[in-house]
């Protein structure tokens, strides 16, 4: 018969129309400003700096590498070293960055800056409500803008950030370890030197 | 008035329409169509020139949304071009990401693991169900039935694209593949979702049936218009749901068998007439036959490693050589050539977009048939202009 698809499609809209007022099936949006989705773990915006601690300049672990900079597809990133040093958490002294600017207008948020730290230093964000009438001064984000507490991190990336910090945890165990180790053995050189010297025994391997 | 004043040769040419025995009879109108029509699914426009309702004349013009892809990913290195592919056909991020990632594992001989070969295919073929339940979606609104389809198409669209978040961290721009695996591990848990929502696609694709296929309407809409001939198709280079339509059996899932595609039990729908209608029955067939892949590679995929252990992310240089990957990406042949010589960037890049070259038919289709069908043709040709333009 003629028309008997329309009709057949038309039953399913109206499945659809009525299945909309009680189905939570198909209410299928939120009313956003005062509902909010939840941000999913592995979402991602724009990056942010992280820092350990509570001094956003002393903790940051970024050690202007510049690494980043390179790699970045659009570009997005400054980096200016700095002339002075900071230890960072392993103690050794590494470089600290003068200048880290992003320019989120330009930043794709692919994630790639992420990948290719090795220092864990830079992740990336979830807040997307950054609309601003001011491209330059409300988008180009400086280095103090950006630095975000390592609890921040946490609290959006909850997983990944613990396996970053075990990360973390364990290389310093392995480099605390190593300077024990070393130090150890260096006294132990010592005494052995000190007290080795006043028998002064014959040593078969230098004496050759 | 001064005949010696210059005037300007017409932008548009205006053709003499002369009858049976050679005698003028009026003249044919040109109309360029976009590139602001929101047919035209972006920025793309037709020249055509009308016969009354007509079209005797059909002139693609496209490169309103050149990024100048290629140069840039020349420019930058292998893995910074990644992302920029994600925006090439920003329906299939993921096909996209594969395609490339093939190219430049056969270019450095990096195999990927087990794992990342069975989440390569679950994404693609979710990639698959996002592009052809949005065609059809399109398709419905060209062709006047404006919303309902589209909305329904939309919402089934939100389930995959909330998959794709949880996985990658991004809806479309997934930017997941790496050279030599993938960047993220899937959990348990995303299987678990994933079987549910591909559970749950039988039953959109069966409503969607019954709102679509059987309607008087669409039938009388596509049945019969913009044939595609086979021979035509072939010789063109037409590839993916368009040539497959046409009635040849030609998928690279089948042919080169990339991946791990030949684990797995599925067919290839083929279309009779090569009209719009097989064209819009080849996609739903061919969402059927995804979900089946995917139930297959979501019970089978194995534990492992998601990298090869061989892969860099810094640093890597591939040794001097060519390559080229293609993959069966939802439009069709996705191929990526590049040249390398020994260098952290390539020497030479080039995409072979399927959007542009299915566009290349768009003339031998539409001649002879009327305004409001080439709206509709253009609609089945599926195109992404991210894509065509590059």
């Amino acid at each position: 018969m003629l028309g008997e698809g329309i009709l057949k499609g038309m039953a399913e809209t109206a499945r659809n129309f009525i299945g909309s007022y009680h189905d939570p099936e198909r209410l299928t949006t939120v009313e956003f400003p005062e509902k909010r989705i939840p941000a999913k773990q592995n979402a991602r915006n724009f990056p942010f700096l992280v820092y350990d601690g509570v001094d956003p300049d002393m903790g940051l672990r970024c050690v202007a590498c510049q690494i980043c900079e390179k790699e970045c597809p659009p570009q997005c990133i400054y980096i200016v070293k700095d002339a002075a040093k900071k230890p960072d958490y392993l103690g050794k002294m590494q470089f600290q960055p003068k200048v880290f600017d992003i320019d989120v207008s330009v930043c794709m948020s692919c994630q790639i800056c992420v990948e290719v730290c090795p220092f864990e230093a830079i992740k990336m964000d979830t807040d997307f409500e950054l609309s601003n009438p001011d491209r330059f001064g409300g988008l180009l984000q400086d280095k103090h803008r950006l630095s975000r507490p390592n609890e921040y991190y946490h609290k959006i990336h909850p997983t990944e950030a613990s396996e970053v910090d075990a990360r973390l945890a364990a290389e310093k165990a392995k480099a605390e370890a190593k300077a024990r180790a070393d130090a150890e053995a260096k006294a132990k050189a010592a005494a052995a030197a000190s007290t080795a010297k006043p028998a002064n025994p014959p040593q078969p391997a230098t004496a050759k | 008035m001064d005949s010696t004043v210059y005037a300007p040769e017409s932008k548009y040419e205006i053709l003499p329409k002369a009858n049976a025995d050679g005698a003028a009879e009026g003249e044919l109108l040109e109309v360029a169509m976009g590139p602001h029509h929101p047919s035209t699914h972006g920025v793309f426009r037709m020249d055509v020139a009308l016969d009354g309702e007509q079209v005797v004349k059909l002139k693609p013009v496209f490169g309103y949304l050149h990024r100048n892809h290629e140069k840039i990913a020349e420019n930058t290195t292998y893995l910074g071009s990644m992302p920029y592919t994600d925006r090439l056909d920003y329906f299939c991020s993921m096909t996209n990401n594969w395609a490339y990632a093939l190219s430049v594992e056969k270019l450095s001989g990096l195999q990927p693991p087990e794992r990342a070969e069975y989440i390569r295919i679950i994404t693609a073929e979710l990639t698959r169900l996002v592009n052809h339940t949005c065609l059809v979606g399109f398709l419905l609104q060209d062709m006047g039935a404006l919303g309902t389809p589209l909305m329904y198409a939309f919402r089934e669209r939100e389930t995959i694209l909330d998959l794709f978040e949880a996985l990658s961290g991004s809806r479309l721009m997934c930017n997941y593949m790496r050279f030599g695996g993938c960047r993220v591990d899937l959990s348990a848990e995303w299987i678990g979702q994933a079987k549910t929502a591909v559970e749950r696609y039988p039953l959109f694709l069966d409503a969607f049936e019954k709102l679509l296929t059987e309607n008087e309407i669409l039938i009388a809409r596509t049945q019969g218009i913009g044939v595609l001939p086979p021979e035509l198709a072939v010789n063109a280079g037409i590839t993916g749901p368009m040539l497959r339509a046409s009635g040849v059996n030609y998928d690279i899932r089948k042919a080169d068998r990339y991946g791990i595609y030949d684990r797995f039990n599925f067919r290839v729908p083929l279309g009779d007439h090569g009209d719009v209608y097989d064209r819009y029955m080849v996609r739903l067939l061919e969402m059927r036959e995804s979900l089946k892949i995917l139930d297959q590679a979501l019970r089978d995929i194995p534990d492992g490693p998601i990298m090869d252990p061989k892969a860099k992310i810094r640093g890597f240089r591939p040794k001097a050589g060519e390559a080229y990957g293609r993959i069966e990406g939802p439009k069709g042949e996705l191929g990526f050539y590049l040249i390398s010589d020994g260098s952290a960037n390539p020497y030479r890049y080039r995409v072979r977009p399927p959007s542009l070259i299915n566009l290349t038919v768009l003339e031998d289709m539409c001649l002879g048939e009327t305004v409001a069908d080439v709206v509709v043709i253009l609609g089945s040709v599926d195109i992404v202009l991210g894509e065509v333009d590059r």
